[in-house]
């Protein structure tokens, strides 16, 4: 595979988040019974007549100033001729050689840390057709209009990807743009965003692309991972068998795993594009532009160096915790809070007071660090577990706050935390209730521990001895025998002090 | 007699309850009834509705209202949508269908109180100049019944000709107003492109076509464009400019008017008709106005690129007529290709599948380039000519048709000699502009129109110069004999 090189060029389809549908007053909510949302517009019936929807125009406009685009002052709505059942008017009204939006470009992070800039061809307006439904009809097909005349934005990528893995990324990057934007919902399930790959293999070092098969309608990002590495595969291998690739549409199995071919270029309809005459051009001015622009919202981008910035995360949290604005403004909630809790508090924990001589800058790091593990780990394995949105925790960013504060202050350790967190997930109880029902705050009275560390050599003479020999690794058995009398509370840092002096060993601090 | 009176006389009547909405209603169905069989004028007889609706409108009329068309009947073409009432187009495709709407035009006329009597005949879809296309069968031209009313609002002129209502409705997207008027001996409007709503009328060429009105006079048809025209939030191209009380502009003087002879209209004009436009232009001149010969080098092409625009559109916009959802669907149809094949085989007749086939072909990868571009060119710079002639006239003057109406059947089979029948129309839709055909004389015993074009919305100036000329003449009250 080393002398061949992989081109991809994404077609994403995202369904603009518009209460209507693009050209008709019906609903665009999804899963209502069908054809009940379906108006004498989406049904073609004879005479009538489509009116733009405004906000899919301003959805469009604000993806292209995301993505730093070209908002054409003037586009234009074609015709796209063919016949289906599901394409009620036998032609979809969609933007052709006048897209509203045209050459845009997003960063996008690769595993390894790199950074690759993706061009962005244009994003044009269109609608969605209906569907069809073949199952559950005797010799008959069915046909649900619902969708039909709903909202799309297609975002026409460059050929700039060289593995499948870049175009994931590149997917899921836009994905987190359009829910940044709110322009869509993003939900892949129901199908608002989808993608067609076009997948090309070259000779390494050649300029020419090779001929590219389209793979349709991708509608999971793993799905697009593999139908690519399939495709890639399957190219080469005929190549190398002395065949050619053609240039053709292929539909993806999730299944069998693999592609197969829809239709040749030479079955290819001919659409008879041309400017529909029902609608006027789009003509945007700048005072609009300027309008749009002040809606965007701060950009994934922006948040992660942000939090890298000011709060001191490394990249990688930073990107992980600014991958949805959902997750940002979770995270910057709990770090707020813990903020302010400390302001309130300003108790002399232990673990704080280190930090106070260091200073502000340093405390708010900590504190920023404290609360990404927290997000990016308990908190987010379980969501995933429990299949729940952040937006819906059952631990609301306050409560995660509350435990942290514990930790902060020293009430409770770490490991300690995590129980309490899973109370907290399962019962829906605030961190101090918990920590005081069950009688979980440290130990971190000298006197008490002292009492514990003095039973706990006194049961122990050999390993005393041998320690004292120059075991140093039994340390650690002590730590861990006065932490099972204690039931894991004694504090941590104040144990650490006091066994060191009782056992009166050579250990460095 | 009832159907000699105009609009405005019907209107003070019905003020002044000496006659009502009912007793007009019934005059005219009555009519309907005794003479249609011998014109094939309509294809759906409304007359229940039509007596409900003139119920209504005596109660509003008792109640003490007034409007200029409340109460007073009407006929639609069988184009307009109209709710709960078999809209047919023309064709077998749409013979079952039931429209669960009004189209706007139909909507604003009913809420002027408005009565419709009947769906008029039509060529179908109204694609054709002799009203022969038509499923429902050739209309007759209430002047000679062996002749074509011209199409393809033929139903709507000939039903106004023949007095069969106080005035009718039609669309126009290549003359299918002004050339049917002009042929049959009335007045017919066509707005400016964006003038009045489309939506609701069946579509067949969206760039081009424009809903207008048939009358008897200038003046009625004032009364009534003033109710159809304004701004429709449902027809993106519906232009949002208010519309003037026409009415009130019909008795502006003529003088310093300046017209223009288009000289391409008058090359090879046949001489008895030549004769009727001279006549014709002696009126204006009597009245004040001046002529001046102008040019528009690029008209002669007209033809051809509306017979590249118009099919291309139509080609996209009949593609919803494929047996699915509604209308005509084929027998047992053994698969998706068969069902659309045959529906559409059966459903359409000729004249259309021949347009549906050109306009698939020039819209063609291959041949875009040659054909629709090239005529969407070509239409620029038409438009622009009528642009620059309008910088030195007010308005253009010339012969509605080459010829007055032929006899059904003559043309039929020769669609390019059919289409010239267009010459003098087609290229005020392909601008947009307003024209209005008025009876001007007769050849032979049949009546000639002439055809007034302006620049956009100059549709007062238009009815107020044909206003002009029908108080100097009296070709507008001569009647076909026999619906005198």
């Amino acid at each position: 595979m080393a002398e061949w090189e992989v081109v991809i060029g994404l077609e994403i389809h995202a369904q603009l988040a518009t209460r209507s549908k693009i050209f008709s007053g019906a609903s665009t909510a999804y899963g209502a019974p069908p054809n009940t949302q379906a108006s004498l517009v989406d049904l073609a019936y004879p005479g009538v007549l489509p009116v733009l929807n405004a906000e899919a125009v301003r959805m469009a406009v604000k993806f292209g100033l995301a993505i730093g685009a070209i908002i054409a002052p003037r586009s234009i709505f074609a015709r796209k001729n063919y016949f289906y059942p599901d394409l009620p008017k036998g032609y979809q009204i969609s933007q052709y050689e006048h897209p509203v939006v045209s050459r845009g470009s997003l960063a996008v992070m690769l595993d390894d840390g790199t950074v690759k800039t993706i061009g962005v061809t244009r994003a044009h307006l269109e609608e969605d057709a209906g569907k069809s439904l073949h199952e559950g009809l005797a010799n008959a097909s069915g046909i649900d209009l619902n969708r039909a005349g709903t909202p799309l934005l297609e975002i026409v990528s460059e050929p700039d990807m060289r593995s499948a893995k870049e175009a994931v990324a590149y997917m899921k990057k836009i994905h987190t743009l359009v829910r940044y934007l709110e322009i869509c919902d993003g939900n892949m399930q129901e199908g608002s965003f989808r993608c067609d790959a076009n997948v090309s293999v070259r000779p390494r070092g050649q300029e020419k692309f090779g001929t590219r098969a389209e793979i349709k309608n991708l509608n999971s990002f793993r799905f697009v991972e593999k139908a690519i590495q399939y495709e890639v595969a399957r190219q080469v291998e005929l190549i190398e068998s002395g065949g050619k690739v053609v240039q053709e549409t292929r539909l993806y199995d999730s299944d069998k795993d693999e592609t197969r071919s829809m239709r040749s270029k030479e079955e290819a309809n001919d659409y008879r594009y041309f400017p529909d005459p029902d609608l006027l051009p789009v003509e945007i001015d700048d005072g609009f532009i300027a309008t749009v622009r002040q809606t965007l919202p701060e950009l994934p981008d922006e948040k992660a160096a942000r939090f890298a910035r000011d709060l001191g995360l490394s990249v990688y949290d930073a990107g992980v915790l600014s991958a949805s604005r959902e997750m940002g403004a979770y995270f910057e909630a709990v770090v707020a809070e813990l903020g302010a809790t400390h302001a309130s508090h300003g108790g002399p924990g232990m673990a704080t007071q280190g930090l106070r001589e260091a200073g502000t800058a340093q405390r708010n790091a900590a504190h920023a660090k404290l609360a990404a593990n927290w997000v990016m780990g308990e908190l987010s394995s379980a969501l995933n577990r429990d299949n729940v949105e952040i937006s819906a925790s059952r631990v609301s960013p306050a409560a995660l706050r509350g435990l942290l504060a514990r930790i902060v202050d020293a009430t409770i350790s770490g490991k300690i935390a995590k129980d309490v967190f899973e109370v907290m997930w399962s019962e829906g109880k605030a961190a101090d209730d918990i920590i005081e029902a069950q009688g979980l705050e440290q130990i971190t009275d000298s006197g008490a521990i002292e009492g514990v560390i003095d039973a706990v050599i006194a049961a122990n003479p050999k390993q005393l001895a041998d320690y004292r020999a120059g075991k140093d690794k039994l340390f650690g058995f002590f730590v861990g025998q006065v932490m099972k009398a204690t039931g894991g509370k004694a504090n941590p840092a104040r144990l650490n002090d006091l066994l060191k002096v009782k056992l009166g060993g050579t250990q460095a601090p | 007699m009832l159907h000699n009176l105009s609009i405005g006389e019907l209107a003070a009547h019905l003020g002044g309850r000496q006659i009502s909405s009912v007793e007009i209603t019934r005059h005219f169905l009555a009519r309907i009834e005794r003479l249609n069989s011998g014109l094939n004028a309509i294809i759906t007889l409304t007359a229940a509705e039509a007596l409900a609706a003139a119920a209504a409108a005596d109660r509003r009329l008792a109640a003490g209202e007034r409007g200029p068309l409340l109460g007073i009947p009407l006929i639609h073409k069988d184009i307009f949508c109209t709710d709960g009432v078999r809209t047919s187009c023309g064709s077998r495709m749409l013979d079952n269908f039931i429209a669960p709407y009004d189209a706007t035009v139909v909507a604003r006329l009913k809420a002027a109180g408005a009565v419709m009597l009947a769906k008029a005949n039509m060529d179908e879809f109204a694609m054709g100049s002799s009203n022969e296309t038509s499923y429902y069968g050739p209309v007759k031209n209430p002047w000679d019944t062996a002749k074509v009313p011209g199409g393809s609002s033929g139903g709507s002129a000939a039903a106004m000709a023949a007095r069969l209502a106080p005035y009718t409705t039609g669309t126009d997207t290549g003359g299918s107003i002004r050339q049917p008027a002009a042929l049959t001996g009335v007045t017919g409007v066509k707005p400016t492109y964006g003038r009045v709503s489309r939506y609701g009328m069946v579509a067949f060429a969206s760039s081009l076509d424009q809903a207008g009105v048939f009358a008897r006079t200038a003046a009625d048809a004032a009364t009534v464009l003033k109710v159809m025209a304004g701004f429709d939030p449902l027809d993106s191209t519906s232009v949002d400019a208010p519309v003037p009380d026409y009415a009130a502009l019909l008795s502006a003087p003529l003088k310093g008017l300046k017209i223009g002879l288009l000289r391409e209209f008058f090359e090879g004009l046949e001489s008895r008709n030549a004769t009727l436009i001279h006549d014709a232009l002696k009126i204006y001149t009597s009245l004040g106005a001046s002529t001046v010969e102008v040019s528009l080098p690029h008209l002669p092409l007209s033809v051809p690129t509306y017979y590249v625009v118009a099919p291309a559109e139509c080609s996209s916009n009949l593609s919803r007529f494929d047996g699915v959802r509604f209308g005509y669907r084929c027998d047992q149809p053994k698969d998706l290709a068969d069902l659309y094949k045959r529906s559409r085989g059966e459903g359409f007749g000729p004249e259309v599948k021949r347009r549906i086939m050109t306009g698939t072909y020039v819209l063609s990868a291959g041949y875009f380039d040659a054909y629709y571009l090239k005529a969407q060119k070509v239409r620029r710079l038409i438009t622009d000519d009528f642009r620059s002639a309008f910088q030195q006239v007010d308005l253009l003057i010339g012969p509605t048709t080459p010829t007055p109406a032929f006899d059904i059947g003559a043309k039929i089979d020769d669609p390019v000699t059919m289409y010239l029948n267009d010459i003098y129309t087609i290229g005020a839709n392909l601008a947009g502009l307003p024209g209005l055909s008025l009876p001007c004389g007769f050849v032979d015993g049949l009546p000639m129109g002439l055809q007034l074009i302006g620049p956009h919305f100059s549709e007062g100036k238009l009815l107020n110069a044909a206003h002009q000329f029908q108080l100097a003449t009296d070709w507008h009250n001569h009647a076909p004999r026999g619906y005198e």
